[in-house]
């Protein structure tokens, strides 16, 4: 249940200025509304994109918080890769590759 | 009066937002194609543009996700992504909400719709009118079907989304013109990006132009996820717009594979009969 509380954090993020601010500024006070395993809370602080990615957060999430964080497109993309590579496939929803890899 | 313009086109954010790392002919040769898909859009003097798009975690979520919504709001704004991330500057787009509601009044008659009187335009949206409206000065109303956040509607129900559509602007005095957004196979936001199955593609825009109700129904999710990864699941949007204009025809004028926008560009419309 809690990459659905994955997704609603950066979903929020992506739409409200403010809550982009308020994390920017404080992670952790940010974090604490939400309901988080370990993994899922240190890929968000770190912020690790290929490994959300792994752990299933939709990709129409996903690029817009990577943006967020500064990553340039191909970056984005090539973080993705890098982590199917370190991972294996993605683990739940709806980006799940369907031959374990991705195009190159 | 009804309906008097029924197009399709696409809508990924690189077509904006990557314009700079594509091919010159790729870009110069979409961009000539949405040029006289609003040129065609202008010659049918619309009074309002429904945009059925497919939107991307903008305004809803998991936590109630519609199926189905239309705005009815006096203005929308958007986009709700980074300005220049897109390449398309934030605006205001007028709405029109006297008209909204009758419009959805009359599909609630068939399907159950839920409707936003505040709502973020996205890409879904925000790239189509930058090419089709680039003054923002059409009033919209913003169409979304779940494209995106699992279980998706049944694609019969696109079509009689898009009947109810039709049958809601047959009843009404004001000219409306209908744009679907979005496919059709892509690979958006992963790994997969720039990857088109052309002669996927090719086939979905045969049956959608033979307004062929069988043939375009004839997928199942887990196919067309296969087939054309998750973008695949946006052909409801195209469905809708056939379903709209049921018993019309439509013509392809623009479709090449363009992997840096991450999608086979496409711009059609039917002749509404």
């Amino acid at each position: 249940m809690s990459l659905y509380y994955t997704q609603k954090l950066l979903y929020q993020l992506n739409r409200d200025q403010s809550l982009q601010e308020k994390f920017f500024a404080d992670k952790e006070s940010v974090l604490t509304d939400y309901e988080l395993n370990e993994e899922e809370h240190a890929a968000i602080v770190t912020p690790d994109i290929g490994l959300l990615y792994i752990l299933g957060v939709n990709g129409q999430i996903l690029m817009h918080f990577a943006a967020m964080c500064g990553y340039a497109w191909p970056e984005y993309i090539q973080s993705m890769r890098d982590a199917l590579d370190e991972h294996g496939n993605v683990k739940a929803g709806l980006y799940v590759t369907t031959d374990g890899k991705g195009a190159t | 009066m009804s309906l008097v313009f029924a197009g399709i086109c696409s809508h990924a954010p690189g077509i904006t937002g990557r314009i700079h790392m594509a091919d010159k002919d790729d870009a110069r040769t979409l961009q000539s194609a949405m040029n006289e898909m609003r040129e065609n859009l202008e010659r049918a003097k619309p009074d309002a543009l429904i945009v059925i798009a497919a939107e991307h975690f903008a305004n809803f979520f998991m936590d109630n996700m519609p199926s189905y919504c239309m705005g009815m709001a006096g203005h929308y704004n958007g986009p709700i992504e980074d300005p220049q991330w897109l390449g398309i500057e934030r605006t205001r787009i007028p709405g029109v909400p006297e008209l909204s509601r009758r419009i959805i009044t009359s599909i609630m008659q068939d399907i159950d719709l839920a409707y936003a009187e505040e709502w973020k335009f996205d890409h879904g949206i925000m790239v189509p009118l930058h090419h089709l409206t680039p003054r923002y000065d059409l009033p919209i109303i913003p169409a979304n079907i779940n494209c995106q956040g699992p279980p998706l509607t049944p694609l019969h129900r696109a079509y009689a989304f898009g009947q109810a559509l039709g049958r809601a602007c047959a009843e009404i005095p004001e000219r409306i013109a209908i744009v679907g957004t979005g496919g059709i196979s892509h690979w958006p936001a992963t790994p997969d990006s720039g990857k088109i199955n052309e002669a996927w593609d090719r086939d979905f825009l045969e049956r959608w132009c033979d307004n062929d109700r069988d043939a375009l129904l004839d997928y199942s999710d887990e196919q067309v996820y296969l087939d054309a990864g998750q973008g695949g699941f946006e052909i409801r949007n195209f469905i809708a717009v056939a379903g709209a204009a049921e018993n019309s025809k439509g013509t392809v004028h623009y479709y090449r594979p363009i992997p840096i926008f991450a999608v086979g560009c496409t711009a059609a419309t039917m002749a509404i009969a």
